[in-house]
């Protein structure tokens, strides 16, 4: 059977009228309706990035420890010294997961670390940025974001912890804006000798193109078009479109793979991630310049009658594409025997840049594959400003009740303990957490290397949405900012832009204030991108999410003495503020969570400030005389201090005086002024932390001494005095008690 | 001396297993492929962590017919020293090594947290050289970890001192909070009767590294090690 291509066929694959006319003039006539539809997946948003290209372009990729740059390949690489490098990459699997969260998570784990390994690198840790309606309450939307969260959570676990690398950090953020649109970025980070970097290309023409793991079968086809499309009610219908992970397989088809890249005879290999063995076969021929040439009929089929559209279009999942070479077949029978793994030589590297499919030997897709792969339209999308928001005025707020407030700040599941989510992800297995989930940046020992890697993931959304362009800032400084109260140098940079439909200009204009404002931090942090992905038509029935650009930062600790966690350790320690008191409280979780306003003008960034905090933080803890070091964000000074003294083993109080200071309490406690670390140190090293401080000229005070089983905090007019032990139960257990409450399908 | 640390598909503490044993120990230690028929040249068997054979049936139900574990099944009957770590433990339960079956957590949630366990006999060469309630701290991480035996089973358990590692807090109670998985009578390890043979949840190939936060996995390793040198000089 010939299906026509009518204009409702070309509507309903996603293409406009002028790209249906771009295929004719770059085929020469008409697609056939296999064509059409690899052209539709090639040319939807997640993979040829139409809409978002002009923008990525603004992102600085180069360093002097870059050896792969963002775009060139599946992932970034970065030197870390002693002939190891790193590569990483977060991805977003947002769209599956809001219809199937327990599959959707679970093959975006899959995914992100089989485009770890397609680089030769070992895949040594996870983290996870996830984003959620609220879960406390009754009410039928509450229930459905608890059921969303669950599933997530445990996708997660069940991909992850089976494939057996530690997801050892991440964060989860629980905001209406998601409600219905969850987010769900995962980050990978692998190990690599330089001499190991593989490569996506179809080298060497006459080479032997072999397909290795799972069967095809019919399960998310067109999944990346699926992915380029609003969420609306109807997108339960799109269930098919969700791809079903096996990790057990992921497994088997990762140690394969480093077993065949090991012996040196793989020419080029590429993942089958979004839109399949479409993608596969055209990237590795434009990268190499060549052509590929396959037979569909020998690729392994979970089921018959399967249509040459079907095969080429299916999102089935632990699917490699891998190019040989020639003279060397028998060794991938060999490895992929070994490992009880499908494998099937399924075509060539041809010359004449051509992707040439066949089924059964009978011609059904023809295509230059150069200008599949890179000559998709770009647009540039109308952009319209919002107006900006006005800054807080301190009367406006109310005076209440503080000692609540912190309680209630605590509990907040965004800014609750996450032992919930993270108890349920193996975080130990490799023998590497050094610092497990919970401080400031997860720190992990790559025992191959011998080297130290910390890594973390931060954005938060509110700042986004009223200020996209400082948010976005901000977001970078803070990620740099764990990374340095770890003890760690930033290094460089991944990010997932998670944005509504981009043909609405305000939701454009988000994204292009947010790149841009990630491209000057990243410039200015010395922190280049590697690589990301952009996750757009991020849209429920009530409207886009928050902008929401995710910044995952990687950073390495080159002695382990350097090593720091965020909690208070010992009585007797001093508490130092590094930085200023602040009293910027636009856009704070205070003014969000206690009264109910996510408005005004979000904190500003001081990039000198900031990078003079962050080097002098540094400084003090390669000098040996930090014991913690804990960064200030949601919920301020007060919640930072608070979750020094609770997040140890061992729980401990502190007291901090505040003196004569010009500001409400509530100010002081609360506001989110960036550029502020809170540090101990042992007492007889106070005099030694406040001359380097003082050297530096960066503002610093010293805010009291730990100790005692009480939280105090003081100023000249007012004592406020908490008991550790009961912040703890309030923050340690939060998210449990609210998924004890159920759910709803 | 030379310790066979086994590798199923599905294996993921194969690694951590060998690692500990010749990076923390310095002892030798090799991988030994599940299709191998012998455990022959190897004086003793780790049998690691992770999802063999993908555990979507039950874990460790199909491990057990594999053609290495069929060796292993004799080695163990002949005497020798014989280690199931968490996926292991499940797998030495479904091959009949070790009495009683490892049963989804009590909380049906993956469980990954560090432990106290108690050392609740030293008649094993994998704690030959701990002393009896001595405390160790070590990670568990699993889903199915929760210890299960009918009345009689774990009566002959206690009886016959099979009972090798307890579930306890810090200061050595064996209490409901310091379970991390419903297991019966708090059990994290237990060994079979001819003490030659030890299955455990928890991971001592997760903590042999002072940047691990713990040795205390070392010291199982270690004594294995001695058991075996004191065999080699008799």
């Amino acid at each position: 059977m010939v299906t026509q291509i009518t204009p409702e066929v070309v509507r309903d694959h996603g293409l406009s009228e002028m790209e249906y006319e771009r295929i004719r003039a770059i085929l020469g006539r008409d697609p056939n309706f296999t064509e059409l539809g690899v052209f539709s997946v090639m040319w939807s948003e997640h993979c040829s990035y139409k809409n978002t290209r002009l923008e990525l372009r603004k992102f600085p990729t180069t360093g002097p420890k870059i050896l792969v740059q963002a775009g060139e390949e599946n992932a970034g690489v970065v030197d870390i010294g002693g002939g190891w490098a790193v590569a990483f990459k977060m991805e977003s699997h947002n769209h599956p997961s809001a219809v199937e969260p327990f599959q959707g998570a679970a093959t975006g784990v899959g995914g992100i670390i089989r485009d770890i390994f397609t680089m030769g690198a070992r895949p040594v840790l996870l983290l996870d940025s996830l984003r959620f309606g609220p879960i406390q309450g009754n009410t039928a939307a509450v229930k459905k974001n608890r059921r969303l969260f669950a599933g997530v959570v445990a996708g997660i676990s069940h991909y992850g912890n089976c494939v057996g690398i530690p997801t050892i950090g991440g964060e989860v953020y629980f905001d209406e804006s998601y409600e219905g649109n969850p987010l769900v970025n995962v980050f990978c980070l692998g190990i690599l000798r330089h001499e190991q970097i593989a490569r996506g290309a179809a080298k060497g023409v006459g080479n032997p193109v072999f397909y290795v793991g799972s069967e095809t079968g019919r399960d998310g086809l067109a999944g990346a078009a699926f992915a380029s499309r609003d969420l609306t009610e109807e997108s339960k219908e799109d269930r098919p479109a969700v791809q079903v992970g096996d990790p057990f397989k992921g497994k088997l088809l990762l140690e394969a793979c480093l077993e065949l890249l090991a012996s040196g005879c793989v020419a080029g290999i590429q993942d089958m991630g979004a839109a399949g063995l479409t993608c596969s076969t055209c990237e590795t021929a434009s990268r190499g310049g060549t052509g590929v040439q396959i037979d569909l009929a020998l690729v392994p089929q979970r089921e018959p009658g399967m249509t040459a559209y079907e095969i080429l279009l299916s999102e089935s999942q632990e699917r490699m594409l891998i190019i040989v070479q020639r003279g060397q077949e028998a060794k991938v029978k060999e490895v992929f025997e070994k490992w009880d793994l499908p494998y099937a030589l399924v075509g060539e590297v041809t010359d004449d840049g051509m992707m040439r499919v066949l089924n059964h030997r009978r011609m059904e897709v023809e295509i230059p594959a150069a200008k599949l792969a890179d000559d998709a339209p770009v647009y540039e999308r109308e952009a319209i400003g919002c107006q900006a928001a006005p800054e807080l005025r301190i009367e406006d707020v109310p005076m209440v009740d503080l000692q609540t407030s912190l309680v209630q700040l605590l509990a907040h599941p965004t800014i609750a303990s996450k032992n919930w989510v993270f108890r349920q992800y193996d975080h130990t297995v490799r023998a590497g957490t050094v610092v497990p989930p919970g401080s400031d940046a997860a720190v992990f020992y790559v025992r191959e290397a011998d080297k130290y890697l910390a890594a973390t993931t931060d954005c938060n959304s509110l700042y986004c949405k009223l200020d996209p362009r400082e948010g976005a800032r901000i977001a970078v400084a803070e990620a740099a900012r764990n990374l340095v109260c770890s003890g760690a140098t930033p290094l460089a940079v991944t990010d997932n832009l998670n944005f509504g439909n981009p043909y609405r200009p305000e939701n454009f204009w988000q994204l292009r204030e947010s790149v841009e404002g990630l491209a000057e931090a990243c410039r200015r942090f010395g922190t280049p991108v590697t690589g990301g992905n952009v996750s757009l038509y991020n849209q429920n029935p009530t409207g886009a999410i928050d902008p929401t650009p995710t910044v995952g930062m990687v950073g390495i600790i080159d002695e382990e003495r350097w090593i720091t966690r965020q909690h208070f350790r010992d009585e007797a320690d001093v508490i130092y503020l590094i930085g200023p008191v602040g009293r910027e409280m636009g856009a704070s979780q205070y003014l969000a969570i206690v009264h109910g306003r996510k408005e005004c003008l979000p904190p500003r960034l001081s990039y000198d400030l900031e990078l003079g905090v962050q080097a002098v933080v540094l400084d003090l803890i390669q000098r040996g005389l930090v014991k913690s070091a804990h960064d200030c964000s949601e919920g301020g000074l007060g919640v930072a201090l608070a979750e020094c003294c609770i997040s140890g083993e061992r729980r401990i109080g502190a007291l901090a005086r505040f003196g004569h200071w010009p500001y409400r309490l509530d100010q002081i406690l609360f506001n989110e002024s960036q550029s502020r670390v809170i540090i101990s140190v042992r007492p007889e090293d106070a005099g030694a932390t406040e001359a380097v401080c003082a050297a530096a000229e960066i503002p610093f005070g010293r805010l009291g001494e730990v100790g005692g089983s009480d939280l105090v905090v003081c100023t000249e007019q007012q004592t406020l005095r908490w008991d550790v032990a009961q912040l703890h139960q309030a923050w340690y257990f939060s998210i449990e008690r609210a998924m004890e409450s159920g759910f709803e399908f | 001396m030379k310790i066979a640390v086994i590798q199923f598909p599905g294996s993921n503490c194969d690694q951590d297993c060998l690692r500990a044993l010749t990076d923390g120990l310095h002892v030798p230690a090799e991988y030994l492929w599940h299709k191998e028929t012998s455990v022959f040249g190897f004086d003793a068997v780790v049998l690691p962590g992770g999802f063999s054979y993908g555990d979507y049936l039950r874990c460790g139900a199909i491990a057990r017919f594999s053609p290495i574990v069929k060796a292993i099944v004799r080695a163990a009957n002949d005497g020798m020293p014989v280690i199931g770590i968490c996926n292991g433990f499940q797998i030495l339960c479904e091959a009949g090594l070790l009495p009683g079956a490892l049963i989804r957590n009590q909380s049906l949630h993956f469980v990954c947290q560090p432990v106290w366990l108690r050392v609740e006999t030293d008649e094993t060469p994998f704690t030959a050289k701990l002393d009896k309630e001595r405390l160790l701290r070590m990670p568990v991480a699993h889903g199915e970890g929760s210890y299960f035996a009918e009345p009689a089973t774990l009566a002959k358990l206690q009886s016959k001192r099979q009972v090798v590692f307890r579930y306890v807090d810090e200061s050595g109670k064996s209490t409901r909070e310091s379970n991390p998985n419903g297991s019966m009578l708090n059990i994290a390890g237990i060994c079979n009767e001819a003490r030659n043979v030890v299955g455990m949840m928890p991971h001592p190939d997760r903590a042999w590294d002072r940047r691990l936060g713990s040795e205390d996995g070392k010291l199982l390793f270690e004594s294995l090690v001695g058991s075996l040198e004191s065999v080699v000089t008799l």
